[in-house]
């Protein structure tokens, strides 16, 4: 659905944000893009919608071109950006202009969402918290019903409640026409949400995969001792010993814990590839 | 629902689906909450709950009609039960068994502090 070829990218010709990347993602899944801050996440994604164009390589999404912009590649992706602007218009006037760019939309759906969520329809948008904005926002996004839709830190914002009725709307508008990409920093909040995994860093894609295979490579879990155990590929000191991430070599498959498996990947990026190019 | 740190959640899930069957909540040839149902209600992503599925499925604790979606098996508490004597056998017992060895406790022992557990937990079954 989405397809990356040797994509590079950077604001300045000299300076590369990221380089030669390539990626390839299915309907049917939620993606979560992990990466530290400035590791180019953001950009990566804007590519992705036509909002930036490759300095070169190739976008292709759902068949089309991004940077082209045509009608019938922008009505069947929605981006929802990390900092979002709203006109001062209500809930009401808002779907009135934007609901038509997206002939899939559902608007039976999306009062369902905003009822759940227990948003004030009559209010302009701007007289909203920053909270009830995005709720808005994500309500919005989830009931166009495009078959690709984009991320940037939802969660952001939200209260912890909210945090709960995200996953619970993300994980039933799945389905296996649709992608689902969400980027990240706060990993605890997309735990058990998403099936596969991005790691963007130092302008390449550390890893990519589905947390099944990541759990089959890798176990997470409690060592009494991480000494001369050459398995291990991140540690930190805990209550009965080490919690670790290390080499899964017993096909045992433990719980994918995201913020470990991120530092391990991050400290220790080489062994993580060699392990998972192995058969 | 509260996951555990450790096990996988597709795991986890399955456990939680078995309780609600050994507790009756869930009774044989009853239709189970949907996938995306379980989805929504659990905060999971839909391809675990569809692993679980496929999972209890080909341990015969639940089966599928084309249309109608998953119910429970006609004989799932056996089934259940059979499941996790297995899983007992293979993934717990060792760990007790080491701790046993490394403390030097005899089966003979065992056996006496098992008889005494038995007697003294259900007094009504014996």
């Amino acid at each position: 659905m989405i397809h990356l070829d040797r994509v590079t990218f950077g604001y300045s010709k000299k300076k590369k944000l990221f380089e030669d990347l390539s990626l390839h993602l299915e309907s049917g899944h939620i993606y979560g893009l992990l990466g530290t801050n400035g590791a180019g996440k953001s950009s990566l994604l804007r590519n992705m919608v036509g909002l930036l164009f490759p300095q070169t390589g190739k976008i292709h999404v759902g068949g089309y071109e991004p940077k082209k912009r045509l009608p019938a590649f922008l009505q069947d992706v929605f981006f929802l950006p990390e900092e979002i602007y709203l006109p001062s218009v209500t809930i009401r006037k808002y779907l009135e202009i934007m609901a038509p760019f997206y002939p899939k939309f559902d608007e039976a759906q999306f009062e369902n969402y905003i009822s759940q969520m227990d948003l004030p329809a009559g209010n302009k948008l701007t007289d909203m918290s920053y909270g009830q904005r995005k709720k808005f926002l994500i309500a919005f996004a989830l009931s166009t019903n495009t078959k690709v839709l984009i991320m940037d830190e939802p969660t952001n914002g939200l209260d912890i409640p909210s945090k709960s009725q995200f996953r619970k709307l993300v994980s039933t508008s799945l389905d296996k026409n649709r992608l689902i990409l969400i980027s990240t920093h706060q990993v605890r909040d997309l735990d058990n949400l998403i099936d596969s995994i991005i790691i963007l860093e130092n302008s390449k894609i550390l890893i990519q995969h589905s947390l099944d295979t990541v759990a089959e490579k890798l176990c997470f879990g409690t060592l009494a001792s991480i000494d001369y155990d050459s398995r291990v590929l991140y540690s930190e000191p805990s209550i009965k010993g080490y919690k670790a991430v290390f080499e899964n070599s017993d096909l045992e498959e433990s719980r994918v814990d995201l913020e470990y498996l991120f530092n391990a990947v991050l400290e220790n990026p080489e062994r993580i590839k060699q392990i998972f190019s192995k058969n | 629902m509260e996951f555990k740190d450790k096990q996988s959640i597709y795991l986890q899930i399955a456990d939680y689906i078995c309780e609600q069957i050994l507790l009756g909540k869930w009774p044989p040839n009853e239709r189970i909450p949907s996938v995306r149902d379980l989805g929504g209600m659990l905060e999971v992503n839909p391809n675990t709950i569809m692993r679980t599925y496929d999972f209890l499925q080909n341990k015969e604790i639940i089966f599928n009609k084309r249309g109608i979606g998953y119910s429970v098996s006609e004989d799932a508490q056996q089934r259940i039960l059979l499941y996790k004597k297995e899983r007992f056998l293979e993934s717990e017992l060792p760990e007790v068994f080491k701790t046993l060895y490394l403390l030097n406790i005899t089966m003979d022992e065992v056996e006496t502090l098992y008889k005494q557990f038995v007697v003294d937990t259900f007094p009504l079954n014996n």
